[in-house]
């Protein structure tokens, strides 16, 4: 019966986006030059954008497209270009047991946590209202009503966020920044 | 027939090990950071899910402050790792122990 779900049209999308977003993940788990690990966690990028397009989160995907595929995703290209790291260096490559054991420990935590999610409370499937009319809770209009709404605690984060974010920035400048004049005279 | 959600959270936990294995075996600073967004995409993946077939809005919420609070890890650690690559040539994580740890 669920098997069937995945042979829908819904089903082709989200098989077609769960094989890429793996494949990709893969990759960025094993590619040596860090450049080409860097472009597949793009397309991992892209496709959990279009799982977010499947399960009605409009907004999110696009704002998953521009910050996470758009902005960050240049921020480590810009740094990994700058670092001069985009040649395979022979000097990362793995090491036996520690390889062995750091895999073999994320295959059994995430055995056991599909275990729990595949044996819990199986086929929880969508309320059927959110079938018929279809929810637009993802769209710009339905985040922002629920976002900046007082009675909700949202936007008290949200506001906090904006202070989040000035800290980062300033902490960004202060580290990459140009020295000061008496670190210079000391190095 | 729609899709059930343990689809959905599994897919999460495959993505969410992906990145428990890069971050574990990787030696590049900024290859364990990419590990830890694809860790972050994983949870994010997971939040939607649960929020889109519980009916409840706080996932997309939660997913927002995630994505904020990833752009404001990335911009710092890039920071530091830049500020690392000023004073040593090696940025390689097994050679940086000047904290002792």
């Amino acid at each position: 019966m669920t098997l069937q779900a995945l042979l829908s049209g819904q089903g082709l999308m989200f098989l077609f986006f769960a094989v890429a977003a793996i494949a990709s993940g893969i990759l960025v788990v094993i590619l040596q030059n860090p450049l080409r690990a860097a472009l597949s966690l793009v397309i991992n990028l892209f496709s959990v954008a279009g799982l977010y397009l499947s399960l009605n989160a409009y907004f999110l995907a696009t704002v998953q497209v521009i910050v996470y595929a758009g902005a960050i995703m240049v921020l480590f290209l810009f740094v990994i270009m700058l670092l001069n790291m985009g040649q395979a260096n022979l000097n990362t490559s793995y090491r036996g047991v520690r390889t062995i054991i750091a895999f073999s420990s994320a295959i059994g935590f995430g055995g056991l946590m599909s275990a729990v999610a595949l044996k819990g409370q199986p086929n929880v499937m969508l309320p059927a209202d959110a079938m018929v009319t279809g929810s637009s809770a993802g769209s710009v209009e339905g985040i922002g009503k629920v976002l900046y709404n007082p009675n909700l605690p949202w936007l008290f984060a949200f506001e906090w966020t904006s202070f989040l974010l000035l800290v980062a920035v300033i902490g960004a400048v202060v580290l990459a920044g140009k020295r000061q004049q008496p670190s210079e005279d000391k190095a | 027939m729609s899709i059930p959600l343990n689809y959905y959270i599994v897919l999460s936990m495959i993505l969410f090990s992906l990145g428990i294995a890069g971050v574990t075996t990787r030696r590049n600073p900024i290859l364990i950071f990419m590990s830890i967004e694809l860790m972050l995409n994983a949870v994010n993946l997971s939040l939607i899910a649960f929020g889109r077939y519980l009916g409840d809005a706080g996932g997309q919420m939660l997913t927002i402050f995630v994505m904020a609070v990833a752009a404001a890890e990335v911009s710092v650690g890039l920071g530091i790792l830049i500020a690392i690559f000023r004073t040593k040539d090696n940025v390689d994580v097994d050679v940086l122990n000047g904290l002792k740890g």
